[in-house]
């Protein structure tokens, strides 16, 4: 299997935590103070560095077939987990993710909160939210770089798709200055769903002991047959099971199939 | 300490596991059960993992617009 597939559900998945995590990164910077926002970040990152330096080596000690069902099986259940919220919003079921009024909620708590100082950081409340934010959101990414490239024995190529994503969305949140509402955030996430049920049903079966047919050209098979279904399932909800009151349907931008 | 350990769980759990965990155990099952054919029957039952997420996820979409419905 070449890396683009890799690169692309890493640099997808990865982006979506990274506009998450921007979004408090701008509210903590532009509400507090942006040195100790950027302290707090940095700290984040070298944590989360730390976390991709260890783990990411010492998980490809294991042997493959042991490796791919256990990481088979946190990816299926993480993907469907991702595809079941992603269905539920597209159907108006769940509340969207909304990233401007998310936004809003972290400004009016940082403007709460008072400023103290501890040590080389001049604001401790901006430190811990950037901290905590990056952090959160990074550990998410780390789990699916981590997941996907060691399984892949290409580490390298999911880094690369997660530093793109992250160095995508930073840029676009410097030149805008304001969180990502834009973006298509559910359909996102519905995309990476599929992709992470599909690559975690391969692995984990293969790591089973069940040969593909067709081998790694079966993902070309079982990526679309999971569109397709979970689609199914987003028309069958929409048509038979409406929710009893359209609160907040999915627009078109933000449904999966807009 | 105890605290700190429990939200580290706490957001492991539901970051892995989620809304709903029934998902996770009928793809546990589903795993163990394709091992078991693999190894014990030597049959390759690579369709019984798509399978099962297809039906965890319908069912956990079912019970999810049921109760909200």
């Amino acid at each position: 299997m070449t890396a683009l597939p890799l690169i692309l559900t890493v640099f997808v998945a990865c982006a979506v935590e990274a506009i998450e995590a921007l979004t408090i990164v701008l509210a903590s910077g532009l509400t507090r103070e942006w040195r100790s926002t950027f302290q707090g970040m940095a700290a984040a990152l070298v944590v989360l560095a730390a976390v991709v330096g260890v783990l990411g080596p010492t998980i490809t000690l294991l042997p493959l077939g042991a490796l791919r069902l256990v990481v088979g099986a946190l990816l299926a259940i993480f993907g469907l987990q991702w595809l079941r919220k992603a269905i539920l919003r597209a159907t108006g079921h769940k509340a969207l993710h909304d990233e401007a009024s998310a936004y809003l909620r972290e400004v009016a708590a940082a403007k709460a909160a008072p400023v103290s100082s501890r040590g080389r950081v001049s604001d401790w409340y901006a430190f811990t939210l950037s901290f905590k934010g990056v952090l959160l959101e990074g550990l998410e990414v780390v789990f699916i770089v981590i997941t996907f490239g060691d399984n892949q024995r290409n580490l390298g190529a999911a880094v690369i798709g997660a530093a793109v994503a992250v160095v995508v969305v930073t840029v676009t949140g410097i030149a805008v200055r304001a969180p990502l509402a834009k973006v298509p955030e559910n359909a996102l996430k519905f995309a990476v769903g599929i992709m992470l049920t599909s690559f975690g049903s391969f692995w984990g079966a293969e790591g089973a002991g069940v040969t593909w047919p067709g081998g790694d050209a079966a993902l070309l098979v079982i990526v679309p047959v999971v569109a397709v279904v979970s689609l199914a399932y987003v028309a069958w909800i929409r048509r038979y099971r409406p929710p009893a009151s359209l609160g907040q349907p999915a627009p078109a931008t933000e449904g999966v199939t807009g | 300490m105890l605290r700190a350990l429990k939200s580290f769980g706490a957001f492991w759990y539901d970051f892995v596991i989620g809304d709903d965990w029934h998902v996770a155990v009928i793809v546990v099952a589903a795993l163990g059960l394709t091992a078991l054919l693999a190894h014990v029957a030597h049959v390759s039952a690579w369709w019984l993992v798509p399978l099962a997420a297809f039906a965890a996820l319908a069912w956990s979409l079912y019970r999810a617009t049921s109760s909200r419905s």
